[in-house]
C-alpha cells in the first residue's frame, strides 16, 4: 500500500472499493412487469429506484403507518404472502403488489355513549360470528400479532384481552385482506382498545387532582414570577432546581416544596 | 455471506470493536468516563453542529421575515413561486366550503378538528396523504405533563421547557403549555387513550432528557400511534367532520377584508386546483425532515415537507426559531431498511459505547443532544468513520455491552421494539453493535403564532411542528405530543369561534400570492422552483436521466 492509500481514510477508501464492485442487482417484477433493482433494498426502495413515484402505498416508511401494506409471491411457490413495503427487503423474482387502500366495514358509533358491556362489540360489528378461527389473518399480521386470538376474546366478550392483544395494530388491513369471514379487525380492534382506555383501565385519578388546584390559580402567581424573570435570574433558578434522581421510586418527594 | 447479520463488507470493521470491548468493559466496570467537554469545548464542538455551519444557511431574500438566515433547503422553498398561476385560479367556483378548513392530517389537525367540531363548526380536514399519516404516528417516547402534586407543577415544568429551549422561548405559550398540559391528558383518556398505568390507575412516567421530575408519561413505547388512532378514530365518527385526502393546500386564500378565508387544494391523483372556502383556517401541517436539511437522512415520515411553512410565509405570517433544526445522535445508518430510524438515548444510558472505526472511544455518551450530534459528526469528518458499501459513514453503538454488564437477555427485555426489528432483519443487537449518525427529527421553529394560536392573518390559526415558539431553540423530548394537544385544542375553540363570531363574508383573492411573486422579481430571483414541494423526490438519478417528456402529450407525461 502506498503512503498516499494509507492515508484514506476508510470512509474514502470504501467509496474507492465501492466503485470497483458493481452492485448486484437482482430482478423483482412490479405489479407483473419485470424491473432489474440493486438487492439490499426494500419494495418501498426498490420500488421508487425503478422508477415509480410513491403517493399511496408509502407513509411513515418506518413501520408504524400501516400505509404500505403489500402483497407478494416467490417462484415455484404457491403461497401468496404479505409483508410492510418499507419493511421487507426485495427477493429475486419476487411478483409485487401493493394494497394501499381496503374498502372495509366500519361502524359508526357515540363513544360517550358506550359502555363496556361485551354486547357492544357484537351490535356494532355483528360479523364478528363469521370468523370461522382460520387464522389466516394471524399469518398476515407484520406485526407479529395474535389476530385470530384477539378476535376469539371479543368474540367472548372479554374486551380487555382483546385491546392488549391488539396494542401494537398499525392498521395496515393485511388481515382484514386474507379474511374469510370479511371482518374488519383493525377496527373492531380500534373500539376495544378504546373501551377498555376509557370505561375498563382504572382512571388516573391524579389528574383531576392536578387539574383543580391549577383551576383555582394556584400556580399563575409562580408562573407569572418565571415569565416576569430576566434570563440571569431564569438560568440560575434552572441551575439550581432539584432534580428526581433517576432510581427514585414513585414515593420520592423533593426537600424544596415551595412551588408544589 | 454475513458476519453477525451484517453483510462481510462489515467483518473487519465489527472485528475492531470486538478488539477493544474487553478493556473498554473494564474501565466501565471500574466507573471510569469519558471525559465531559467543558462549556468552552462545548462550543468549539457545536461549531460541527449542523445549526451553527454559516454555509449552511442563507438570507431569506423576500417575505415577512426578510433577512432571516436559515437553511438553505428552507429558503429555496421559500425562494420560490407558487404551483399555479394564481390569476388561473376561478376563485368564484368554490369546491368545497365549510366554516373551519383544517389543513393537515396528523394530531395536530385531528385533535383541532375535534374540538372545532364540539365547538359547532362545520369542519374539513383536506391532507396530503391519508388522514393520520404524520409524525405523530411515529412518536415513540412520550408526553410531558406535570401531574403529580406531591412531587410535580407547572412550575417545574416551565423551567424545564425553557432550559430545554435555551430560554429563548415565548413565555405566554409556555406558561399555557404547562398549564393545560394535565387537562390534554385526561381528555386523550376520556377519549380511550390506552396510558401505561399502575394498578391503581396511576400513570407511569419518567424523565426525559432535561427533566427535573420524571413527568413522561406514555403509552409503552407506542405513545403517539395510540394517541393519533384513537383522535382518528373519533373524528370518523363526527358527522361535521369531513375529510379529503390526497389533497394537500399549496396556498391560502384570502379575502377583502384581509381574512384567511380558505386554500387552494390539490387534487394529487386528479392533478386538479380545487377551491376550498371557510371562515376561518387552521394550519397544522408538520415538519419537515423530509428536505433531508444539510443531506442528513431523517426520522420523519413522507409527506414532511414544510408545506404549511411555505403557505404561510406566503400569507404574510413570519417565522420564528426556524433557525434550529433538532437532530437526533443516534439514528440508524444501516441496514437501509431502517435509514434514519431512531435508536433511543437508553441503550447510552445503559451502558453501550460510542466508538470509532478503530474500535476508540471519542466521546462521553450522556452531553447534550446537540453537542453529541456535533461530536459524531467531526468524528465521520476527521476520517475515523465507520463506512458502508452503500457510500455512507456512521459510528458504533456498542449495544452488546448492555448485556455483558446488566447480564444476558438484558437488551432484548429493555429494548424489545429494536431488538425484534433488527432481529426481522437478521442482526442480534445484543451480539452485533448498531451503525449509527445524527438523523434529522424535529423542526424546532416556523410559522410565528401566540398562546391562543393566532397568527397576523386574521382567521387564519396553526397548531403543532409547524409552528415555532413555544419549543424555542431546542425541544425536549415529550414535549411535542403534548404540544400537538393544547394547542390542537386550543386552536380548534378559537377558529370556531372566528368562524361563528368575526369572520366577514367578502370577495375571495390570490392577491398576496401575485404579490409575493412581484416581491421575488424585485429582489432578483429568477427561478423555475415551484413549492410547496408536497412529497420528496426518490427517483434514481438513471431513471430521470431518461425522462425526457418534452411537455405533456395526450393522457402521458
Amino acid at each position: 500500500m502506498s503512503v498516499k492509500e494509507k492515508n484514506k481514510s476508510p470512509a474514502q477508501a470504501a467509496v474507492k472499493e465501492k466503485k470497483q464492485i458493481a452492485v448486484k442487482l437482482i430482478p423483482i417484477y412490479i405489479m407483473g412487469k419485470r424491473y432489474e433493482v440493486p438487492e439490499g433494498l426494500t419494495i418501498m426502495k426498490a420500488m421508487e429506484y425503478a422508477g415509480y413515484i410513491l403517493i399511496r402505498g408509502c407513509g411513515c416508511r418506518g413501520g408504524t403507518c400501516g400505509a404500505c401494506g403489500t402483497v407478494y409471491r416467490k417462484p415455484g411457490d404457491y403461497k401468496l404472502q404479505v409483508a410492510l413495503a418499507c419493511q421487507k427487503t426485495v427477493e429475486p423474482d419476487m411478483y409485487i403488489a401493493q394494497i394501499p387502500f381496503f374498502p372495509v366495514n366500519r361502524a359508526l358509533y357515540h363513544f360517550a355513549e358506550l359502555t363496556a358491556a361485551p354486547e357492544e362489540a357484537f351490535n356494532l360489528y355483528p360479523e364478528l360470528f363469521r370468523c370461522v378461527a382460520c387464522n389466516s389473518c394471524t399469518k398476515a399480521c407484520p406485526q407479529g400479532i395474535e389476530v385470530m386470538d384477539a378476535v376469539s376474546a371479543l368474540k367472548q366478550g372479554n374486551i380487555a384481552e382483546a385491546a392488549r392483544l391488539s396494542f401494537d395494530c398499525i392498521q395496515c388491513g393485511l388481515c382484514t385482506s386474507r379474511c374469510f369471514g370479511e371482518l374488519a379487525q383493525y377496527h373492531m380492534f380500534q373500539l376495544a382498545r378504546r373501551i377498555y382506555g376509557a370505561r375498563i383501565a382504572p382512571a388516573a385519578e391524579h389528574l383531576a387532582d392536578m387539574m383543580k388546584v391549577i383551576n383555582e390559580g394556584k400556580y399563575d402567581q409562580f408562573l407569572d414570577e418565571l415569565k416576569q424573570a430576566k434570563e440571569d435570574e431564569l438560568k440560575k433558578m434552572y441551575q439550581e432546581r432539584e432534580v428526581e434522581p433517576m432510581t427514585a421510586g414513585e414515593d420520592w418527594k423533593p426537600k424544596d416544596t415551595k412551588y408544589l | 455471506m454475513s458476519y453477525l447479520g451484517y453483510t462481510d463488507f462489515f467483518e473487519p470493521y465489527i472485528g475492531k470493536v470486538e478488539e477493544t470491548r474487553p478493556a473498554r468493559l473494564e474501565r466501565r466496570r471500574r466507573g471510569e468516563e469519558f471525559p465531559f467537554m467543558s462549556l468552552e469545548e462545548r462550543e468549539e464542538m457545536l461549531k460541527y453542529h449542523p445549526d451553527y455551519k454559516e454555509e449552511g444557511r442563507r438570507e431569506i431574500k423576500v417575505g415577512p421575515s426578510k433577512g432571516y438566515r436559515i437553511a438553505h433547503e428552507f429558503v429555496d422553498l421559500l425562494e420560490a413561486k407558487s404551483r399555479v398561476a394564481p390569476d388561473k385560479v376561478d376563485l368564484s367556483t368554490v369546491d368545497y366550503e365549510a366554516d373551519v378548513l383544517v389543513i393537515g392530517g396528523g394530531g395536530a389537525a385531528t385533535i383541532a378538528a375535534l374540538i372545532a367540531e364540539e365547538s359547532g363548526a362545520q369542519v374539513l380536514i383536506a391532507t396530503k396523504l391519508r388522514h393520520g399519516d404524520a409524525n405523530t404516528m411515529m412518536a415513540e417516547g412520550g408526553i410531558q405533563a406535570a401531574t403529580k402534586r406531591e412531587k410535580d407543577s407547572p412550575y417545574y415544568h416551565y423551567l424545564d421547557v425553557m432550559g430545554g429551549g435555551h430560554f429563548r422561548n415565548d413565555p405566554d405559550i409556555v406558561a399555557v403549555f404547562v398549564k393545560q398540559a394535565s387537562d390534554s391528558l385526561q381528555w386523550l383518556e376520556s377519549l380511550g387513550v390506552m396510558f401505561s398505568k399502575f394498578p391503581d390507575g396511576r400513570l407511569e412516567s419518567m424523565h426525559g432528557g432535561g427533566t427535573c421530575r420524571k413527568r413522561m408519561h406514555y403509552c409503552a413505547d407506542l405513545s403517539g400511534m395510540e394517541i393519533m388512532r384513537v383522535v382518528r378514530d373519533e373524528a370518523r365518527n363526527r358527522p361535521n367532520i369531513k375529510v379529503l385526502e390526497f389533497s394537500p393546500a399549496v396556498e391560502l386564500i384570502l379575502n377583502e377584508h384581509g381574512q384567511c378565508a380558505g386554500a387552494v387544494l390539490y387534487n394529487m391523483e386528479t392533478e386538479e386546483y380545487l377551491v376550498a372556502k371557510a371562515k376561518a383556517v387552521i394550519l397544522a401541517t408538520g415538519g419537515a425532515g423530509r428536505l433531508h436539511v444539510q443531506g442528513f437522512m431523517s426520522t420523519n415520515h413522507y409527506g414532511a415537507t414544510a408545506d404549511g411553512v411555505v403557505i404561510g410565509y406566503r400569507a404574510g405570517v413570519p417565522l420564528a426559531f426556524m433557525h434550529t433544526v433538532q437532530y437526533h445522535p443516534t439514528g440508524v445508518v444501516f441496514p437501509e431498511q431502517i435509514e434514519g430510524w431512531l435508536i433511543t438515548e437508553r441503550f447510552r444510558a445503559e451502558g453501550a459505547d460510542i466508538v470509532n472505526v478503530r474500535g476508540e472511544k471519542f466521546v462521553n455518551e450522556r452531553e447534550p443532544r446537540d453537542v453529541e450530534s456535533a461530536r459524531f459528526i467531526k468524528e465521520c469528518l476527521d476520517g475515523k468513520g465507520v463506512p458502508t458499501h452503500t457510500g455512507k459513514v456512521g459510528v458504533w453503538l456498542d449495544s452488546p455491552m448492555i448485556d455483558i454488564l446488566h447480564g444476558e437477555g438484558r437488551v432484548q427485555t429493555a429494548f424489545v421494539g429494536k431488538w425484534k426489528v433488527y432481529d426481522r432483519l437478521g442482526i442480534d443487537i445484543s451480539k452485533a453493535p448498531m451503525l449509527v449518525y445524527p438523523t434529522l427529527h424535529y423542526q424546532n421553529g416556523g410559522l410565528k403564532d401566540n398562546a391562543e394560536c393566532e397568527t397576523v392573518a386574521p382567521g387564519l390559526y396553526v397548531a403543532g411542528e409547524v409552528t415555532g415558539g413555544l419549543h424555542g431553540e431546542n425541544r425536549l423530548m415529550g414535549n411535542s405530543l403534548m404540544d400537538i394537544v393544547v394547542f390542537g385544542r386550543i386552536a380548534g375553540r378559537n377558529a370556531a369561534i372566528f368562524a361563528r363570531e368575526k369572520a366577514k363574508e367578502g370577495k375571495l383573492t390570490l392577491k398576496h400570492v401575485k404579490d409575493y411573486h412581484k416581491e421575488l422579481k424585485k429582489a432578483g430571483i429568477e427561478t423555475d422552483r415551484v413549492a410547496p414541494m408536497l412529497l420528496p423526490d426518490y427517483t434514481s438519478p438513471e431513471v430521470k436521466e431518461k425522462q425526457l417528456t418534452v411537455s405533456r402529450l395526450g393522457n402521458s407525461r
